[in-house]
């Protein structure tokens, strides 16, 4: 039992838990890996802050940016605290000890990505989230935070509206256990996982805390933005980063042939790339000009993924590439404080929506979203802690229910092949619930996911093991992944248009009307989804 | 196809410990060998993954007694996969991470007291941006020999991150820092160099020990194996 526990030690939980410490409460950071394994170790690009220590740059510009990008779906006052502390939030990763890239006279240095009017990224090289993720770890294990690592979350307990813990395996052993707090925040980061195989995430992106937040009675919002990034190896999904472009790289169709500014804004150029892969083309990142000493010294990351991965050296060859999912703006809908519906249950980071990104995020803010917003949720949790006190849970009736559920799990038939299923609902969300969708596509997926529930019994697992069974986990989390799925897809049905990374090819226009401003909600009831779009004319 | 051999164990079977022979795919990377054995063949197989691309440090195992990222290794024919070292082995290649995650602790690798107006120029930043660069893939601490002997050695990474923070011009205190390296520290490693042989992340551990080396004499410590020389001849 600690006062404050965090679901999850990426950036938003590990910058939840140094606040929450800050804040004089002893504080608990759960997750399913360790936390320097977690996905914000992928972010290469940047964070934001309008520093202007290389360009002109103001926090106004910043909100513009931000607001333009978002499609009339992010909210002006979160996307305004926000920017403006996105400079005193630099200060602070500068000050725990983050090695930023530097300028002369000892400046954080700063770049330009897609969208932004200035060069407003702070880095650390290609290795932004990596450096900033290991910091903040030493940071916190320097504060005494308390690791409770390897440990799966499966549900929130929740009573008369409010958090008292969560319910979670123990991989080690494959106990479950209940785990007490006076407050919670769920920072378990986004579900592009659905994407198996056409995904730059990590294996272990599957929306586990979005997914157990929405069955303990969270709302859930905006599920149907999923941001594409442009340039991933073809075979692989592994990203090659956009400073491939920046630098000047090419992209070409099997003709030879440039078909696009490449440095037009993420869902332009990925679409520009689905349309000639559609059309019968392959499509190739090519950096050959660039020069061997170049790429080197400046993309020596791509490089060795290209030989690796697809066989290729970029000094000579084309790098193979496709367009696959990267992030989802999408997620646990929260209020100004980062709290959900439940009471003392707080949300940060990528499984969160705080209407920052609306309907396609900017490079660069994410990892700005989870500092400065982590930081607020493991304050606002701190303070619930104080003011609330601990409960005892009247009834063991959640512990029960998961420890009987995963008991069970091995008794399950397995006569399906849930890995098989898996691939599957990658292949056709990548074909379906891509870059461009049209209802007719997206109601046989939403077909394909329901038969998969009904099916979930008929799958099961043939490791019978207690000790670290991940055929085990692997199933909870497509477990997790089939109930996000369909809140997708609802979500993508309903929307009869085309805003941001939502591409509907039998509504191509924006429909500010209809929709301007208008977020989906999905929910629970007794278990059944509902789905509506708020204030829609 | 290829075969290569995986080392299994299993703490409720019985033998506990056996070599399995798989028939993989020529050119994948050994991750999505083991990938595709769990997923096709044997779910009861047991190992850790992430990110596929090396920067999250999960999949760290030894090949033919030397440690690699199984994403970022293509294996060959009859290659040998087996569990890193210096760590109870959970269940086949994943092994108990805890210990050696206690290092960084023990070590005080973080910024201990915070300068407000320290400057920190391209220059400090290029001389540890390589140490900055670790993963914690753990691979390190599996290869040095020092753990066979001495399993209290805080070992190689946890080295390098002190070293990191040592360097810092942000950081006021390191004399706490290099006052808890002394013991199973600095001076028990013996500079064979295997730690360097193995980082995915191309650092060096074994000259970061030699710099800590003599930021600990210019504070006044003493390489005790020289000290206990000294009393050696005293005692007897």
């Amino acid at each position: 039992m600690s006062d404050v526990l965090i679901i999850g030690g990426g950036g938003a939980g590990l910058c939840a838990a140094i606040a929450a410490k800050e804040a004089g409460v002893s504080v608990n950071v759960l997750g399913k890996t360790y936390p320097i394994r977690s996905q914000t170790s992928m972010a290469q690009g940047g964070i934001n802050a309008a520093l202007g220590n290389v360009g002109e740059d103001s926090i106004e510009a910043h909100i513009a940016d931000t607001l333009r990008s978002a499609h009339t779906l992010g909210d002006e006052n979160m996307i305004r605290r926000l920017c403006e502390k996105a400079p005193e939030a630099i200060g602070w990763l500068d000050s725990i000890g983050v090695p930023f890239s530097r300028l002369e006279g000892g400046r954080v240095a700063q770049r330009r990505l897609g969208g932004a009017g200035s060069e407003r990224a702070c880095y650390a090289q290609d290795y932004t989230g990596l450096k900033i993720l290991h910091t903040l770890y030493d940071t916190a294990l320097g504060m005494g935070v308390e690791f409770l690592d390897e440990l799966f979350m499966l549900n929130f307990i929740v009573e008369e509206g409010r958090v008292l813990g969560v319910t979670a395996i123990d991989i080690g052993s494959g106990e479950v256990r209940a785990i007490g707090a006076k407050s919670v925040v769920v920072a378990t980061g986004g579900y592009s996982g659905l994407y198996r195989g056409f995904t730059t995430n990590s294996s272990a992106t599957t929306g586990d805390g979005t997914a157990a937040a929405v069955r303990a009675g969270c709302v859930l919002s905006d599920m149907e933005f999923v941001q594409f990034h442009p340039t991933a190896l073809k075979r692989s999904g592994i990203l090659i980063s956009e400073s491939a472009r920046g630098a000047g790289g090419y992209l070409l169709n099997s003709k030879g042939e440039r078909f696009i500014d490449e440095l037009k804004p993420r869902d332009v150029v990925a679409k520009a790339i689905w349309e000639q892969i559609e059309s019968g083309e392959d499509v190739y990142l090519d950096i050959r000009h660039l020069g061997e000493a170049f790429i080197e010294e400046n993309l020596p990351q791509e490089r060795k993924l290209a030989k690796l991965y697809e066989g290729v050296d970029p000094v000579i060859d084309l790098i193979p590439i496709k367009p696959v999912a990267h992030y989802t703006m999408g997620g646990i809908e929260v209020d100004s404080n980062h709290m959900t519906k439940i009471k003392g249950l707080f949300a940060a980071g990528e499984c969160a929506n705080a209407h920052v990104h609306g309907a396609n995020r900017l490079g660069g803010n994410s990892l700005l979203e989870t500092v400065v917003f982590g930081r607020e949720a493991g304050e606002g949790a701190a303070q619930f802690a104080r003011e609330h006190g601990s409960v005892t849970p009247a009834s063991s009736g959640q512990f029960e229910k998961d420890r009987g559920f995963v008991a069970a799990i091995p008794q399950f038939t397995n006569q399906i092949d849930f890995y098989e299923k898996r691939d599957f609902m990658g292949k056709i969300f990548y074909r379906n619930v891509g870059i461009a969708r049209s209802e007719m596509g997206l109601k046989g997926v939403l077909a394909a996911i329901r038969q998969m529930q009904k099916e979930l019994p008929f799958m099961g697992i043939a490791d019978k093991s207690m000790e670290f069974n991940t055929n085990l986990l692997e199933f909870i989390e497509f477990g997790n992944m089939v109930e996000l799925a369909e809140i997708v897809l609802v979500s993508a049905i309903g929307r009869n248009e085309s805003r941001g990374a939502h591409q509907r090819e039998d509504f191509p226009a924006e429909d500010d009307e209809k929709f301007g401003g208008v977020h989906s909600l999905s929910w629970k009831e007794q278990g059944v989804l509902c789905n509506e779009f708020e204030g829609m004319r | 196809m290829i075969r290569i051999k995986i080392r299994r164990f299993h703490a409720r079977r019985e033998p506990q410990e056996l070599m399995q022979e798989w028939e993989v795919k020529e050119g994948s990377t050994l991750l999505e060998a083991l990938t595709s054995i769990k997923c096709e063949k044997d779910p009861t197989l047991t190992f850790r993954s992430g990110c596929r691309s090396s920067v999250c440090g999960s999949c760290a195992v030894r090949v033919n007694g030397k440690e690699v990222l199984a994403c970022a290794y293509k294996p060959e024919e009859g290659d040998l996969v087996e569990p890193r070292r210096f760590a109870k082995v959970i269940k086949d290649l994943a092994v108990d991470e805890s210990e050696a995650f206690k290092t960084l602790k023990s070590a005080k690798a973080w910024l201990g007291e915070p300068k407000e107006d320290a400057v920190v120029t391209p220059e400090d930043e290029k001389r540890t941006e390589r140490q900055s660069d670790c993963i914690l893939c753990s691979s390190c601490y599996s290869a040095c020999p020092v753990l066979e002997t001495n399993p209290a050695f805080l070992g190689p990474f946890a080295l390098t991150r002190d070293w990191r923070y040592v360097v810092d011009p942000r950081e006021g205190d390191i004399k706490s820092k290099i006052d808890t390296i002394q013991r199973n520290g600095v001076w028990d490693c013996t500079l064979c160099g295997e730690c360097t042989a193995v980082c995915p992340q191309g650092i060096d551990p074994k000259s970061d020990i030699l710099m800590l080396r003599t930021k600990s004499t210019q504070m006044g410590h003493m390489d005790p194996n020289m000290g206990s020389f000294g009393s050696f001849g005293l005692d007897f």
